[in-house]
């Protein structure tokens, strides 16, 4: 056998925990094509996708920091916040717009890596006041109202026109931030030392490697991440709207977890998070399905619940998982 | 030969750092007082105190809780979704046909079933940190999410008003003159403080949070403990959800306890409470909770919007958290 | 003399107690110099200063020529210092060939990792260390052996000018020393320095060239390996004129003659898992049982599943009465059995908590009424056992980390005294502790024995074993292998025994 044959499958799929998740997305998506006629038209595939294009690039972000051993409460707040930003620089156009609204992010990222790795303050508070400061200053800003967007500038093009009428602009900035990561994760040593800080920080710091600046990082992808997810929210939906943003943080932190990557960190991948952020709105957008069709009523407030009670699920699978590797590593 | 003499400063110059360490949340409340005192119109009056008592009764009531769950070295996210269920299912029950037939039944009804829900709440989070040993955060994250939905499916989303003198007497009754709820809190406190002190369950909750392998190997009953602290955690958020919906006459879902789980963190650790675990002041939590609530009082009172005082909030807690991290250094 | 490194009068202190306070360490080109001291005696703080972890309060450092300026432990790579730390300092969640070149990964283009390439190269290390592996897998599907090989793989690839090694053998078997010790003599055949710190002296005749000896923060002898007894050593790391030594014995046990009560307790064939696969044991009240063995020889995982802390895979323990292993340690407890652990920092003390809450917490539930502590009581408990065990403590009230490292240990003692059981199982009664307190603890366990109870005591002090033990059970990889019984046990015979233990199924 010729161990150095590049490993497809580790690579694509991410740890094997992970294959439950592509498994049960594939199933899933072939259930619902077979039992609604609209299901695998381009329309709801389009709509599914630009919808949750923003749970995929804030879990891509959350991923990272999760593998790191922390956690980032923030992103909700922030997203929100930065889709204000957004609103109100559009009329400058999407190439202001963008590049500014995602700094706005990074910056609210690099105060929770200072408040983190500098005043050593534990990840979840840190992050937890991030996510009420964010929160206020968006209302500030915003006046605590939506705000609308310029529909004269390029700016709700990224969300609401498709690239050569094909594919979703939205789409395509997401899947470029996917792969990069990916690449980043997979193929970097600033990668592999954000997973080295998960499976244990002090071995990695007595290795001599980076830590402080990998964390800081990841807060800093983040919050990035975060910020074009308020991008996309404002393009999207043509307005800047402070008050979004609640229980993002759960559904990142949910498709991370579901994707397989461990909360305690060091281990973890990027394509399953996608997955697992795709597993989860998928379910939602097959429970649309079954409203409309009258099968079952569910209001909308069904969301929080079914979202908490997937997280319980995967955590009860991820610890039972986690004991039998646990005996396991005691032995070895 | 112990450490203790090296603890001790030397300078006399420089006695009034660790002074401001171990009292910094005296002398912030003092600070506050006097600040508002000069400068905040009408606040030397008696209807500010009840203002600032019945608002604060919530918050300390939760933050003893929140205390008992941070000195076993964990924390509990979801307070604010249990006091969104119990506030929405009190009235949910005081409306219905049954209880308009009988009211006494039904007002005990209405009080202990939402209290019951919030029980099962702490179980729930007991169960996922001890046994399953899931992470607090993550554990508490699943309500702190799914209790509000339950709580906003179940009236719909709806506003519930209503008019019940009796279930009012809960946020807005007066004994000797001040807000009810205001001795609730005092009484919950001195109950508290004695089970910390006297009994057996109070030590191994120190123990717990101050070495949990040892408190174990001493056959402490680590699981037990855990889970009954988000069970009173969650029973006091249940009460405080309970007290909101009292005073506001009506129980909104989305409102009712939002952002409760930070100001209830907050007040904890500005109580003295530490992250790590291993203490739990009581009446620390009730200071730490006034001094959240005069900040809150004396920004808006000054003038400055709702919005920013959230902001200054995510300061407080950083900054005490800081203080705090610094002080173990 | 050109030395390599050369650290002098080092000093450094923790929240105001001094660790070290005159510290020097010479090592030569090629040199394979040990660094031996008892717990505490600031030998890991000096590798800590040097590799950076630690900035020193005084002293100096010159390494290669120059005085040094690392500060961090990347730096001392940098330099050409490279640890492998007691602690594995690995990541087991990630593959091999990561923990070897996490850092200095080979790339593409300036930017990518080429994992071939750092496959090849991993694979290319550890095969002059014999070792064969698919090195893509995680390094914690291993064992500690190959674990601890790889740390020093990492570290030899780094182009060290010396390599630190901490305790390396502590997890090996005879064979992977050996192949440990080869590593260390081409590494100095190199002209690459080894600073060799470890607690099993026999190693250092094999290997090393010079020793410096440590003690309470300082250096107190520099001597070749050869010509030095190992009196000469243990001298030297107690502090203790050989002479005494030879002819007093060190400890305050007075060679137990056995006597024989009723049996208080057997353990036949117990097993917990894969380090403890048959253990056999009789105890009779007034006995001390000692267990001896390596560490990671099953002596402590005996000692849990005595108490209840592993749960039963195989075997049986009868008390008494009472017939099957306890569940849980409160159900120990009740049956009268106290386990006085091994590390008293991570599953002893309960540092913030008071001398007083410290020594009653097993006696909780005996002293409450209703939920209620009966606080008089215990107030009375807890002086008595201060004054008993001469417990030096400002008063009952003084949080336990503010004690001395003896006193702590004498608050446990007595929490498990408290509950007057009839059993003891002690696992390193007196590690760490200063040889007064010792000598006093030691005493202690006598007395607890004279009024016919039983003590198991586990020691990796020998002469500790030999005079204290009325028998002593060898345990090797898990088992129990002989039992040896006092008087006429010498510290030579009790070697003997471990050295000659069974060699079933060695681990790979």
């Amino acid at each position: 056998m010729n161990q150095d044959a590049f490993d497809l499958r580790r690579f694509v799929v991410g740890n094997p925990q992970s294959v439950a998740v592509w498994v049960a997305l594939i199933a899933l998506m072939i259930f619902g094509a077979l039992r609604y006629d609209n299901f695998a038209g381009a329309y709801n595939i389009g709509s599914f996708l630009n919808y949750n294009s923003m749970f995929i690039v804030i879990a891509v972000g959350m991923c990272f920091v999760i593998m790191t051993g922390g956690i980032d409460l923030s992103v909700g707040s922030v997203a929100a916040f930065t889709s204000v930003v957004a609103a109100y620089l559009s009329p400058l156009g999407i190439q202001v717009a963008l590049p500014l609204a995602v700094l706005a992010g990074v910056a609210f990222g690099a105060f929770n890596a200072v408040c983190i790795i500098a005043l050593r303050i534990p990840p979840f508070i840190a992050t937890l006041a991030t996510m009420l400061g964010a929160k206020g200053g968006a209302l500030v800003i915003s006046g605590a109202s939506t705000i609308a967007v310029d529909w004269g500038s390029n700016f709700t093009n990224m969300g609401m026109n498709k690239a050569f009428g094909l594919v979703p602009w939205t789409i395509i900035v997401v899947a470029v931030v996917v792969v990069v990561f990916w690449v980043v994760l997979e193929k970097t040593s600033l990668g592999r030392t954000v997973l080295a800080i998960g499976g244990s920080e002090d071995a990695a710091t007595l290795m001599g490697l980076p830590v402080n600046r990998a964390k800081a990082f990841v807060y800093m992808l983040s919050g990035g991440c975060a910020g074009l997810a308020g991008v996309i929210l404002a393009s999207g939906f043509g307005a800047g709207q402070p008050l979004e943003g609640i229980g993002w943080e759960l559904s990142a932190i949910a498709s991370v977890v579901v994707g397989g990557t461990l909360l305690t960190g060091g281990l973890g991948s990027v394509p399953a998070t996608v997955a697992g952020a795709l597993l989860l709105g998928l379910v939602f957008n097959i429970l649309n399905f079954e409203n409309g069709r009258g099968t079952i009523s569910f209001s909308a407030y069904w969301q929080m619940v079914i979202r908490g009670g997937f997280l319980f699920a995967v955590i009860l699978f991820q610890s039972r998982v986690m004991a039998r590797s646990a005996v396991k590593g005691t032995s070895a | 030969m112990t450490a203790r003499d090296i603890d001790t400063p030397i300078r006399a110059g420089s006695a009034w750092k660790p002074f401001l360490r171990s009292n910094g949340g005296i002398v912030a409340l003092v600070v506050i007082v006097l600040f508002n005192a000069m400068f905040t119109p009408n606040f030397l009056q008696a209807q500010t105190l009840f203002v600032n008592i019945s608002q604060v009764a919530t918050i300390a009531i939760v933050a003893m809780g929140m205390t008992l769950v941070i000195a076993t070295g964990g924390i509990d996210l979801s307070v604010g979704a249990v006091m969104a269920l119990s506030g929405a299912l009190a009235p949910l029950i005081f409306l219905s046909d049954w209880a308009q037939g009988s009211p006494t039944l039904g007002l005990i009804a209405a009080i202990a079933l939402p209290m019951l829900a919030a029980l099962v709440c702490g179980l729930f989070n007991g169960i996922m940190v001890s046994i399953l040993r899931v992470q607090p955060i993550i554990a508490t994250l699943i309500l702190f999410i799914s209790g509000r939905g339950i709580a906003q499916v179940l009236t719909n989303g709806n506003l519930q008003t209503f008019t019940h003198a009796q279930f009012s007497y809960l946020g807005t009754g007066r004994v000797l003159g001040l807000p009810f709820q205001g001795w609730l809190a005092l009484a919950i406190a001195v109950v508290l403080f004695l089970v910390m002190t006297r009994t057996a369950f109070g030590r191994y909750v120190l123990a717990v949070g101050g070495n949990e392998r040892a408190a174990a190997l001493s056959g402490g009953p680590v699981r037990r403990v855990k889970v009954g602290v988000y069970v009173i955690c969650a029973g006091l958020s249940g009460l405080a959800g309970l007290i909101v919906v009292a005073i506001n006459s009506a129980s909104d879902a989305a409102r009712n306890g939002q952002l409760m789980e930070l100001d209830a963190i907050a007040a904890a650790v500005v109580g003295g409470a530490l992250l790590q675990g291993g203490k739990a002041p009581i009446f620390g939590a009730i200071l730490g909770a006034v001094i959240i609530q005069l900040v809150k009082y004396t920004l808006l009172a000054n003038g400055v919007e709702d919005e920013v005082a959230l902001i200054a909030k995510a300061f407080i807690i950083l900054a005490a958290v800081y203080v705090q991290q610094a002080r173990k250094e | 003399m050109n030395n390599l490194l050369s650290m002098a009068s080092i000093a450094k202190a923790f929240n105001g107690v001094p660790a070290l306070s005159d510290a020097s360490l010479d090592i030569a080109p090629g040199e394979v110099h040990a660094l031996i001291g008892q717990n505490g005696a600031g030998k890991s703080t000096l590798i800590k200063i040097l590799t950076g972890v630690y900035t020193r309060d005084g002293g100096t450092i010159r390494f290669d020529g120059r005085d040094s300026t690392i500060s961090s432990p990347r730096e001392a790579q940098e330099a050409g210092i490279a640890t492998i730390y007691q602690e594995l300092n690995l990541v087991p969640l990630r593959s091999v060939t990561e923990n070897v070149i996490m850092g200095y990964e080979p790339k593409t283009m300036g930017v990518f990792v080429d994992w071939k390439e750092a496959h090849r190269r991993t694979r290319e290390i550890l095969t002059r260390f014999g070792i064969d592996i698919d090195v893509r897998a995680p390094l914690g599907s291993y064992s500690t052996a190959i674990q601890q090989l790889v740390a020093i793989a990492r570290a030899v690839s780094l182009d060290a000018r010396l390599v630190i090694m901490d305790e390396p053998t502590s997890s090996l078997d005879t064979s992977e020393v050996q192949t440990l010790f080869g590593v260390v003599r081409s590494l100095r055949a190199a002209g690459v320095s080894v600073l060799y710190v470890s607690h099993f002296l026999d190693e250092l005749y094999e290997i090393c060239d010079r020793v410096t000896t440590m003690r309470d923060g300082r250096t107190v002898d520099v001597r070749a390996m050869q010509g030095s007894t190992k009196l000469d050593l243990i001298g030297g790391m107690l502090g203790r004129d050989t002479k005494d030594i030879a002819a007093a014995g060190m400890t305050e046990f007075g060679g137990g003659a056995a006597k024989q009560g009723e049996v208080l307790l057997s353990a036949e064939g117990v097993a917990t898992g894969p380090r403890l696969t048959r253990f056999d044991m009789t105890l009779h009240r007034g006995e001390i049982v000692g267990l001896g063995g390596l560490l990671g020889s099953g002596r402590t995982e005996a000692a849990r599943a005595l108490f209840g802390v592993d749960p039963l895979t195989g075997g049986r323990i009868t008390m008494g009465d009472r017939d099957g292993a306890p569940a849980t340690a409160a159900e120990a407890i009740g049956a009268g059995i106290g386990y006085l652990t091994e590390d008293r920092k991570a599953e002893g003390i309960v540092p913030g908590m008071s001398v007083r809450e410290n020594m009653t917490l097993a006696l909780l539930p005996r002293l409450t009424r209703r939920g209620q502590i009966d606080r008089a009581r215990e107030r009375e408990l807890v002086q008595h056992y201060i004054d008993a065990l001469g417990i030096k403590t400002a008063d009952m009230e003084q949080p336990i980390r503010e004690l001395s490292g003896g006193n702590q240990q004498k608050v446990l003692l007595a929490r498990w005294l408290a509950v007057e059981p009839e059993l003891l199982i002690l696992d390193e009664p007196t590690r760490g502790v200063d040889v007064g307190a010792k000598r006093e603890i030691q005493a202690i366990i006598r007395d607890f024995v004279a009024k016919g109870f039983g003590v198991v005591l586990i020691s990796s002090e020998f002469e500790e074993l030999v005079e204290g033990a009325d028998r002593i059970v060898v345990l090797n990889e898990g088992k129990s292998v002989t039992e040896l019984t006092n008087p006429g046990i010498t510290e030579d015979i009790l070697v003997g025994a471990l050295a000659h233990g069974p060699k079933e199924g060695v681990a790979a």
